[in-house]
Order: structure tokens, then sequence, then C-alpha cells
């Protein structure tokens, strides 16, 4: 795909998150939008996976460590058509498989995540396993900056250093904000970039709303024996004007009129994306 | 007179013929490569052997990863620190995720003693046979041991076996007959039907032993040999249950949510069957040797006859 055709995929992704959110009454609303351009860069271009692809030991994995930005991943999964759409329908409902934190009951999510810091030491797992039987998949998660205050990242980090897993790709989606407010202040994990250095990755900082920057991140093969981490600067909240850069919209839901305003802004920018 | 093993290189020399024939196989330490009794395997198995450093979170959950990308990963660590530091991990990575891991915790129970309660795991019954997709076994001598690591090398569950420092003695006669799979107990001795003993691992011998004492004051009983805390063999304590009113359960483990509430947590509806929990009280554990331990803490054969002649004469 193209990168303008990434970026109306992107905006689709966030309606149709959106949607599901409100019509659903839940759902982790400001980490969905933040990390909704990295999730289309890795299913739509980076990943070598797709549906038919899944079971094959081949297939690049993802592992989604902030797992309560669930939403985005399964309209991101339908959309690539490893579920019916239509099975959205069932979220957070009743003995659906489609809940509030990724597990492997949905086709397409390796492994179950919601518990913060799993995922970079279950991605060591995975990449070390290639490393072994000589198997050249790559490995990507996604972490939120909140969880860099959980110490069984760093458990992680120092092994995918010391384990030289150039197969390795995580990414943070660094919006500065996590529930109770600037994650500057609830503790502080700054400088991100020079920790991870000291742990052993090579380290590219981007804007992490923007789709070519995300793409070319993504794409640029790791130095050999070096872990890779992308720190990328987004907004949490992002695409709807009043839920931007605002904690409290964490987790929240829109009432009706947010949410006609908020769609309506979607599909503006959809709009704008389609005519360019 | 039976001879004696050390349960750790039991499973190390088991594994290494496991590994040989499986490279998937794999042994995961935490800076516990010779606590664990597992330099053989390192020596002989290089590739086959990943070590985390002293990090038992990071060991269960990349154990985890090994295991969702079809490697069959043991992850050895001492238990008190497997199955309290790194229990999220077991919760989350390997029971919820249905990863095939293999948990295996070293000196456990009160095995390191006089190191204190830092490493002392008196609770990791409790907590392990509580996670649902968990198996949870303790291995009673030699031969047991090999057949269950045989057993864990070719099985796809998650499971958490718990073992202690001592040299074991045979308690079996043979391989076959010490360890017939999940949720299989074993009677190891049937003197009668005056009381049934119930233990795991080492505390299996301590039961014999009380028995046989008992046996000199004229006291008929039988000792069952659990080996699968998880699953329990249900039918086996109903059988028991049905010929015997007195149970009485030695662990090394806190009294509260172990062995002894397994087999009471079977039993209580029956309401015909009195079970008596004989461990570690709820305290952190004094200091000593661990026989002295042991007899501190009314363990040992002396303490467990008179205890069980009070029970019968009640």
């Amino acid at each position: 795909m193209r990168i303008d055709e990434l970026k109306l995929k992107a905006a689709q992704i966030r309606r149709a998150t959106w949607q599901m959110i409100y019509q659903a009454k839940t759902g982790h609303t400001g980490s969905d939008l933040s990390c909704t351009d990295i999730l289309v860069a890795l299913y739509y271009a980076a990943m070598n996976q797709t549906p038919a692809t899944f079971n094959d030991e081949n297939r690049d994995r993802y592992i989604q460590s902030k797992g309560h930005a669930v939403e985005v991943l399964y309209n991101v999964l339908a959309d690539r058509g490893y579920f019916p759409k239509s099975d959205l329908e069932t979220y957070s409902q009743y003995d659906s498989p489609y809940i509030g934190h990724p597990t492997n009951h949905v086709n397409g999510i390796e492994l179950n995540t919601g518990s913060l810091g799993h995922g970079l030491g279950l991605s060591v797992g995975i990449a070390k396993a290639a490393k072994l039987d000589h198997r050249d998949y790559h490995v990507y998660t996604l972490m939120g900056d909140g969880e860099q205050a959980e110490g069984s990242v760093w458990e992680a980090a120092m092994a995918a250093g010391s384990f030289k897993l150039d197969n390795l790709t995580a990414i943070i989606d660094h919006n500065r904000l996590q529930i109770s407010g600037p994650t500057a202040e609830v503790m502080n994990s700054e400088p991100l970039a020079d920790k991870y250095r000291a742990f052993g990755f090579d380290v590219i900082e981007i804007d992490g709303n923007d789709m070519a920057q995300l793409v070319d991140a993504l794409e640029t093969p790791n130095t050999p024996l070096r872990p890779k981490l992308i720190l990328a600067d987004t907004i949490k909240g992002r695409g709807i004007s009043f839920a931007e850069n605002r904690a409290e919209w964490h987790h929240k839901v829109p009432t009706a009129e947010q949410y006609q305003q908020g769609l309506d802004e979607l599909d503006a920018e959809i709009g704008r994306l389609q005519n360019d | 007179m039976t001879k004696s093993a050390k349960v750790g290189s039991v499973i190390c020399d088991e594994l290494i013929t496991a590994a040989n024939q499986d490279h998937n196989i794999l042994a995961l330490t935490s800076d516990s490569r010779g606590s664990a009794s597992l330099t053989p395997f390192a020596t002989q198995l290089p590739d086959q052997l990943v070590e985390m450093g002293i990090a038992e979170q990071n060991s269960v959950t990349v154990g985890a990863g090994l295991a969702h990308s079809g490697k069959r990963p043991f992850v050895f660590s001492p238990a008190a620190f497997l199955t309290m530091r790194s229990i999220e991990q077991v919760k989350v990575d390997v029971t919820y995720s249905d990863t095939n891991v293999k948990l295996i915790g070293i000196s456990g129970g009160n095995s390191y003693s006089v190191l204190g309660n830092t490493h002392h795991s008196l609770q990791d019954l409790a907590i392990t046979r509580a996670l649902p997709n968990l198996e949870v076994y303790m291995p009673a001598d030699e031969y047991q041991t090999r057949g269950l690591i045989q057993y864990l090398a070719k099985s796809n569950h998650p499971a958490y076996v718990r073992i202690g420092k001592q040299a074991l003695p045979d308690i079996y006669d043979n391989q076959q007959q010490s360890f017939r799979g999940p949720g299989k107990a074993n009677i190891v001795m049937d003197n009668g039907n005056d009381v049934a003993l119930v233990a795991a691992g080492e505390t299996v011998q301590i039961a014999v032993r009380t028995a046989r004492k008992l046996a000199e004051q004229g006291v008929q009983a039988k000792v069952i040999d659990l080996v699968s805390v998880k699953p329990l063999d249900r039918a086996l304590l109903n059988q028991v249950a049905d010929q015997v009113n007195l149970i009485t359960t030695i662990e090394e483990h806190s009294i509260y949510g172990g062995l002894g509430s397994a087999v009471a947590e079977a039993l209580a509806i029956r309401g015909d069957t009195r079970v008596d929990i004989a461990g570690f009280p709820d305290e952190p554990a004094i200091a000593g040797t661990q026989a002295e331990v042991f007899a501190h803490y009314g363990l040992d054969e002396a303490h467990l006859t008179k205890r069980i002649m009070a029970n019968l004469n009640q």
C-alpha cells in the first residue's frame, strides 16, 4: 500500500474503532486512537503476515503488550480478514471472545496480554526461538510509555540486548499520558531513548502519527546483533479534537453528542484523504 | 537397604535423554544451573540451555514465548521465587495463554531451611493449585521422578513440579508402578483400615515410617502417595474414604491451601471421613536442620504417631 492509502486506512480504522466503543459503551479510546497509525503501518505494510499465513512457522509475529488498546487491534484484524467484521458486534458481550484485552481465542492474536510488562519478554522468547531454529521471521511488540514503569520490561530489555536479538523490534507508543495524568509526573521513565540504547538497542525516534516515518522506521533493517526500538511520539486521542492530549480519554466513552461530533471530524478527515 | 537419589540430578539425567531425542526441549535457568543440578545438561547440550540471569519473572515469560514458537521449555528456579515472584507470569503467560511451559521449582518447601523465609516455599501448592490449566506434581523417589519427567517431556500441558534437596530413598520397586500419569495417586502401603496417611514428595517417606510405627502399636495404616497434587485422584481418595474413618495428611507446606486442603475439599461432601491436616503452621518457619524443623512442627513419625493415636481414641 502507498503512504496515502495507509493514511486513509488509518482514518477508516479510527472511525470503526470510535463507532465500536460508542456502541459497546466501553473501550480505551485515547489509547486506541494514539496507536492506530502504528498498527496500520505494521499490518498493511511492514509485517509479513496475512490471515492465510497466520499459522505459518515463518510468519512475522506481533505481540501487543499494551493490551488495553485492543479495540483498534480488533478493527485492524477484522479489516485484514482474520475474522468477519460482524463478529465485532459481540464485543464485550456475554461469552464473546472479543473482550477488553487480547486473547488467543481470537484469530490473529498470538498470546494473551493485558497485564502490562509482558509483551517484550514474550517477544524475546519468540525471537530467541527463531534464532535457535535459524528462521528469519521478525517479532514486533507495541508497548505504552506508562508501561515502562513495570520492572519486567527492563528484565526483558536486558535479555533482548544480551541475546543480541536483531530480529526484534519494540515500539513505544510515546503519547506521554497515562490514566492518572502526564507520565512524567506519574512516574518519570525518561530518557527512554538513552535507557534503551544502554540496554543494547538501536533507537529510532519518530513522529508516531506520521505514516511515512512509521513505515520507514519499521522497514529500516536492524543493525546486526542489535534489537531495535522505535520511540514513536504520538498524540493520545489522535483524530478527535476534544480527546487529543487529554488523559481522561484513556478509557472514556463518548456521549451521543460527542460521538456525533467525533464521527463528523473523522468523516471530514476521510473525505480529505480520499480527495488527495 | 534401599538406595537414595537426589531428585534434581535424576531430573537432569532424564532431561538430557529426552533433549537428545527432541531438540526443542530447552532448560532455562536463572543463574541456577548448579543448584538445579543442571551442570551436566549445560555441558552436554549447551545449545539447549538458555541462561536467563537472576530474572525469574522474565524466565517464565520468555519460556512462554519460546513455547509459543514450538519449543518445550523447562524453567528451573528455586520454588520460592518461581511460584511467588513469578506467579503472575505463570498465570498470564503460561496458564491463561496455554503455553507448554514446565516449571521446575527446586529446593521447595523448607529445603533451604536456615537460609530463612525468603527462600522457603511453604505456600506454593496453594497458589499453583488455584490456577486453572496447571498440573502440579511432587515426585517421591527416583523411579517416580524418571516416570514424571518422561511424561512431561512429551506432554503439551503446563505443569509445575516441586522438588526438594534431600536424597530420597526408593518408595517404589519400579518406574511403572511409581508414576501412572496425571491424576493418579498410588497406595504405597496397605496395612489395614484404621487410618490413611496421605502425602506427596519428601513427606511420603515420613508417612511410610509413621505407618510402620503405628503398626508396632497395633494400628493398621494405609499410605497414599498423591504425586499428582493437581489433578487430584478423587476416585482413589473416595475409595480410601470408604474404608477408613480418619485420614491424616502430611505435607511440607502451610496447613492452608496445600495437599491437606486438596484432600479435605475433595472429601468434605461425604461427611463421613475425618481429615486431619499436618503441615507447617501459619507462621514464618523457625531455623534448624530439616530434621529439627520437622520435629519442631510435629512432622516426624514420633509426633505423627501420637497425633494419630490421639485422633483414633477420640
